[in-house]
């Protein structure tokens, strides 16, 4: 089952990209949704009935083919089921037979392409293909096959943010996601390459069983010695800041909005842009055992979430406000990763999926209504023109910023699929870090939150029609194949939150049940304290790994109520200024940006990153290659080559006057001097023995 | 099959008399006839090579279907093949066919130019199944005068140039592995390759006008292989021949010199610098390691500069040829398998991307970037053949590229992070400027005038590329047809060399106690 979960999306592909001339446009389309939907269902099957502690150590492994192997260099092909594999494969699954749904009816007909022209099965299959390797990321049972996934999700992404292949523009945004998750790559390989120089191996089982090793090793990388766990883990984390988007390596994803909006869905909000999250908990022994790195985790996932929140405040495109969103809500998940408490990351992981892709997939029906106009400054008044989209993306803003009802328990909080799972990264982030910078960080940026996500609801659907006229006229609900997804991420985006509360944040028994980890009844002087557990085992034990005095699981669920209640004064906070901005005073964000302009500038211009990064990086580089080429290749070593070879040796210049003719006889001639000499002298003494 | 490899290496020569004294006419029938022939006899070469594979038995690290004879004056004619070279020879006879259909619209000299292809590959496999000094210096050396001719006869209009510096930098470099062959020879007493392999020489310390030489002997001879081989492979900073070379040549030139001529210099350390002189290689080690560095970072720097289509591929192929040399000189398990899968896959990829730069200049006859884009909008198939080599090149995990690169990186990491460091940066540069060309030739409207009546790629075009689409995912999905071939032999390799500087090592310190 596992095997037909990863290869249908495979198979789906190549039919539909290479087998829809035979069997027909819309015929390939189905086969690769069906296809998708199985996996779905699979996938499905899969998570309900997976029972850690029916396996040892909560995983079982089954082995495909070979793949590397050098020396010791050891690797296969290997699917590994455990329960953070099983959460992503429903995920991954979902979304994506959702999104092909979908697309159905958004790539319908697209102005980008010829009438004649085929575009949609080479969609349909880039989607499927994507999907593959997605999934062949997360059930990876060794570093290598991980990476194989990684590269993979990043062709994907690179063909489909350059789907529209005629605009320059979204040709220059593949290359650049490409070439900025290549900079990531090159931390994510040293850090393979170290873990094998030390362990020896590169499976995950082999890895961590060595990790306490490793954390007592010392390594010599470039010019000091570092303590190992710390310096893998932090090489690790270079790959998933690439991936995930984190401040630094950031700059790929907003751009990567010129792909179809299905595929923003899909891969910049709702799988492949959480692949290093999911590399930070699928490596949690390891990391456990590395305290700076993860601190520096918790300080950028942190930093982006804030940063992420204050570019989404004043953007007009509406895919762009969801890309920062996205951004900062990944920072979100990397601030719980680097606290050690992985089912939070994963919690929000799972919840974000629903509601990113629901608000994706929404936006994209407003942009279909809308007739590709992106711009929210033209749009206005849309929720009488679209009524169903409109209360979809009010789930999901809803969701997104955590509308719920606080210090409300019933076994589980009541709210939104947001409203839990970010508060309890927030609870966690003030436990973790003693209410310090992670906290606060995560608090102002849920306040913006706020405000940006509803910011976008009022500009997109209250107040007057704004823009071209006609447009609003003719503005239209999407057909039913674009309506399903989005209900049926809906029931996701108000549920997953609560039905899933116990499994990712309930008490150290339930996580540890639910991810196969062993867990124990702390000691307490007062017999009559509420028990507090602690996730044990040994590293590898389980899915995740927590290290002995890792209790910020515990301590989450007792913070003062005043943190509890941070996140959701910071909701209303930021709902009210929005109101009050584009509600009720729609002149005042006009004028505060001319009053404000510099801070306004620097905002709409995303901190300035992308000008900075090309005068630093892809300028100088640039023209340092044409230095090279020009002063390295040409002047100097082709000069100086033939300078000596002409200016001292009087032999060469010779030649080089008879070269027009006589070169290569002189050069035959020159080597049958060579071999007769080497023949003469073997001859001379005594032959070739 | 007493005598398989002669067989194989001479059959293509063989070929090449029967066109020379059979084949009369240049009209249009006798050209066919010509391919024919050549396609015919490159294709039973492939055939015969299958053979040797069969017959080969990967587990055993001696050289096999070995073949002695007396030769004149004394010289010994010895064949043989093992687990290091099988594949290069398995490569260059795969590879030939294609090479010999791809020319199939040659018209000029078609008789000639089949002649220098098959004359080619014999000298190509005989450097690769050579077990004798002499009888490989004979076809190492010989091996360059059909693709000179090739450059100069077939190429573009800076031929002449273009092989000229081909000599100038060669020629350095097989005079100094001349004197070292003697050298070798008057020390050993012996042109037996499998006999010197197991040879010592001598490593005592002497110094030359002053400059104490450590290692003594064993790395003079070292360098002057070096000063052959590196131009060969080519290292920086001795590579500016290859882009000049390349850009003149015909199609068929090029993919013949990237796909295999460049594998002669990596195999030649294989078989003579790691085995025969390891302490040389251990005073000479570093140095490499970081000419290696420095090519990989320096090609693909430039290569972002270029503005013709081959030059940048060519910058490239240095780039790639980067990590070969790094890996051997890493000198551990891991580090030579991989740059052994490295030279096989870049024979694919490399070959297919020059084949890929062909098909558009068939038609249009430039090569300048700027003359293009917008192609896919035309040539699909084209365009998905090119992305894929072009992923294949940036070492995409599933295409061969990977393995090779990989396990480059992996050895050598363990050796010295700083030169891992830098090279490991080149899978940004190969992705930056590798997917900037893609973009620049087959991406966005198609708006240039010339190019609106371009036609996608024929049949037999495609016939062409699609076994080196196979190969490359084959490998890349399954290395170990090639891991399992070479693995043996590499663990002996390399067993043999860490032996050997132990003694050297527990010599040395006993002589200072």
């Amino acid at each position: 089952m596992e095997s037909i979960i990863l290869f249908a999306p495979l198979v789906g592909a190549i039919i539909c990209g290479f087998g829809w001339k035979i069997i027909g446009e819309v015929a390939a389309q189905w086969t690769a949704t069906s296809l998708l939907f199985l996996a779905a269902i699979l996938s499905w099957v899969v998570f309900l009935t997976f029972d850690p502690s029916a396996h040892d150590n909560g995983r079982y492994s089954i082995t495909v083919m070979r793949w590397i192997e050098s020396g010791t260099f050891s690797t296969d092909w290997g699917i590994r089921m455990d329960r953070l594999t099983t959460i992503m494969l429903i995920v991954i699954t979902t979304v994506s037979a959702l999104v092909l749904m979908y697309s159905f009816g958004y790539m319908a007909h697209d102005e980008n392409f010829k009438e004649h022209e085929s575009y949609r099965p080479r969609f349909f299959a880039y989607l499927s293909f994507f999907t593959f390797a997605m999934l062949m990321l997360v059930t990876a049972d060794n570093l290598v096959q991980l990476f194989f996934g990684w590269e993979g999700v990043g062709v994907a992404s690179y063909l489909l943010i350059g789907f529209y292949y005629r605009k320059p523009s979204a040709n220059a945004a593949a290359i650049k996601a490409f070439v900025v998750n290549r900079v990531g790559d090159f931390g994510f390989l040293l850090g393979i390459f170290a873990i094998y120089m030390l362990t020896d191996a590169i499976r995950f089982d082999d890895i961590f069983a060595a990790v306490p090793t490793i954390a007592e090793t010392t390594i010599t990388f470039l010019w000091r010695d570092w303590n190992a766990a710390n310096l893998i883990a932090f090489l690790l984390f270079v790959g998933a800041m690439g991936k995930s988007a984190q401040l630094f390596l950031h700059t790929w994803l907003p751009d990567a909005m010129e792909g179809p909006t299905p595929v923003s869905a899909l891969i910049h909000a709702a799988t492949m842009v959480t692949a290093g999250v999911f590399l930070v908990c699928r490596m949690s022994p390891l990391m456990e055992y590395a305290p700076e790195a993860m601190n520096f985790v918790v300080f950028l996932g942190a930093t982006t979430a804030f940063f992420a929140a204050t570019v989404g405040l004043v953007q007009n495109d509406i895919k762009r406000v969801i890309a920062y969103s996205t951004c900062s809500q990944l920072g979100y998940m990397f601030v719980a990763a680097g606290l050690g408490v992985y089912s939070v990351a994963m919690f929000h992981l799972l919840t974000h999926a629903f509601f990113k892709a629901m608000l994706f997939l929404g936006a994209g029906s407003v942009i279909h209504a809308m007739h590709h106009e992106q711009d929210m400054r033209n749009y206005g008044g849309l929720r009488h023109k679209i009524p169903k989209t409109f209360w979809m993306m009010m789930i999901g803003t809803l969701a997104i910023t955590g509308v719920g009802i606080p210090l409300l328990y019933v076994g589980f909080p009541i709210g939104f699929a947001g409203f839990v799972s970010k508060d309890a990264i927030i609870e966690s982030a003030y436990a973790g870090t003693a209410g310090g910078y992670a906290f606060w960080m995560l608090v102002m940026a849920a306040a913006m939150t706020s405000f940006y996500s509803w910011r976008l609801m009022f500009l997109t659907f209250y107040g007057k029609p704004r823009g071209d006229k006609h447009t609003h006229d003719h503005a239209h609900e999407a057909p039913k194949s674009m309506m399903i997804p989005l209900y049926v991420l809906a029931v996701g985006a108000i549920f997953s939150g609560m039905v899933w509360y116990g499994g990712f944040f309930g008490s150290n028994a339930k996580v540890g049940a639910f991810f196969g980890v062993p867990y124990a009844a702390e000691e307490s002087a007062d017999p009559e304290a509420y028990p507090h557990y602690n996730l044990t085992g040994i590293p590898g034990e389980g899915a995740i790994h927590a290290a002995e005095g890792n209790h910020v699981l515990n301590d989450a669920h007792e913070v003062p109520t005043w943190v509890r209640l941070a996140p959701f004064i910071a909701m209303l906070g930021g709902l009210a200024l929005a109101y009050q901005m584009y509600i009720r005073r729609p002149e005042l964000p006009a004028q505060l940006a001319k009053q404000q302009a510099p801070l306004y500038n620097f905002l709409l211009n995303k901190w300035y990153f992308d000008e900075l990064y090309n005068f630093i990086f892809v300028r100088p580089t640039l023209a340092l290659g044409r230095i090279l080429w020009k002063q390295g290749d040409t002047n100097t070593i082709d000069g100086g080559i033939n300078g000596i070879a002409l200016g001292i040796i009087p032999f060469f210049t010779r030649l080089a006057g008879r070269a027009q003719s006589g070169y290569v006889f002189t050069y035959a001639f020159a080597m049958v001097l060579g071999i007769a000499v080497l023949i003469t002298i073997v001859t001379l003494f005594g032959g070739a023995n | 099959m007493g005598n398989i490899l002669t067989l194989t290496t001479f059959l293509p020569l063989l070929g090449a008399i029967i066109l020379a004294l059979g084949l009369r006419g240049d009209d249009e029938a006798a050209q066919r006839n010509a391919k024919w022939v050549a396609l015919v006899t490159t294709a039973v070469t492939f055939i015969c090579s299958i053979f040797i594979l069969t017959n080969f038995d990967p587990a055993n690290t001696d050289f096999q279907l070995v073949e002695t004879t007396e030769w004149i004056f004394g010289l010994q004619y010895k064949m043989g093949v093992d687990g290091i070279s099988i594949l290069f020879v398995m490569l260059t006879t795969f590879l030939m066919p294609l090479v010999i259909a791809s020319c199939w619209n040659v018209t000029t000299r078609v008789k000639e130019y089949m002649i220098a292809f098959l004359i080619l590959e014999t000298l190509m496999l005989g450097v690769f199944l050579a077990l004798d000094l002499v009888l490989f210096y004979l076809f190492f050396e010989a091996g360059l005068i059909p693709m000179f001719l090739i450059i100069g006869i077939w190429g573009g209009k800076d031929r002449i140039y273009a092989s000229f510096k081909f000599f100038l930098y060669t020629f350095l470099g097989s005079v100094l592995m001349l004197v070292a062959m003697v050298a070798m020879f008057t020390e050993a007493g012996t042109t037996d390759i499998p006999t010197l392999m197991t040879h010592s020489f001598g490593t005592d310390n002497f110094s030359i006008l002053g400059i104490q030489i450590v290692g003594g002997m064993q790395t003079l001879l070292w360098l002057a292989f070096f000063a052959s081989f590196a131009v060969k492979m080519p290292m920086w900073p001795v590579h500016t021949w290859l882009p000049d070379a390349h850009v003149q040549a015909p199609t068929a030139g090029s993919v013949v010199l990237a796909a295999i001529l460049l594998k002669l210099g990596g195999y030649g350390f294989l078989r003579f610098s790691l085995p025969m002189f390891p302490v040389g290689s251990e005073v000479m080690g570093p140095l490499v390691l970081w000419l290696s560095a420095i090519a990989i970072v320096y090609t693909s720097l430039v290569a972002l500069a270029q503005s013709d289509m081959k030059k940048l591929i060519a910058y490239s192929s240095v780039a790639h040829m980067g990590f070969v040399t790094m890996g051997i000189f890493s000198a551990n398990q891991q580090g030579v398998d991989g740059a052994i899968f490295q030279m096989i896959s870049h024979g694919f990829i490399s070959g297919a991307l020059f084949l890929c730069v062909g098909v558009i200049y068939d038609r249009m006859h430039t090569r300048e970037i700027d003359a293009y884009g917008g192609l896919v909008n035309r040539m699909p198939a084209y365009a998905l053949i090119f992305l894929f080599f072009t992923m294949a090149n940036v070492g995409l995990p599933g295409t061969s590229g990977f393995i090779g690169e990989f396990l480059t990186l992996v050895g050598v990491f363990q050796v010295n992070t700083w030169v891992a460091l830098f090279a490991t940066s080149g899978v940004i540069l190969s992705a930056a400027y590798a997917l900037w060309l893609y973009r620049r030739v087959v991406l966005g409207d198609l708006i240039k005038e010339s190019l609106r009546s371009i036609t996608d790629m024929t049949g037999r075009e495609r016939v062409i590329f699609a076994p080196l689409v196979v190969m490359t995912l084959l490998l890349g999905v399954y290395p170990a047809l090639v891991l399992d071939m070479i693995g043996p032999s590499v663990t002996a390799l390399v067993d043999n060399y860490d032996t050997a500087l132990a003694a050297f090592h527990a010599a040395s310190q006993t002589a200072a106690n």
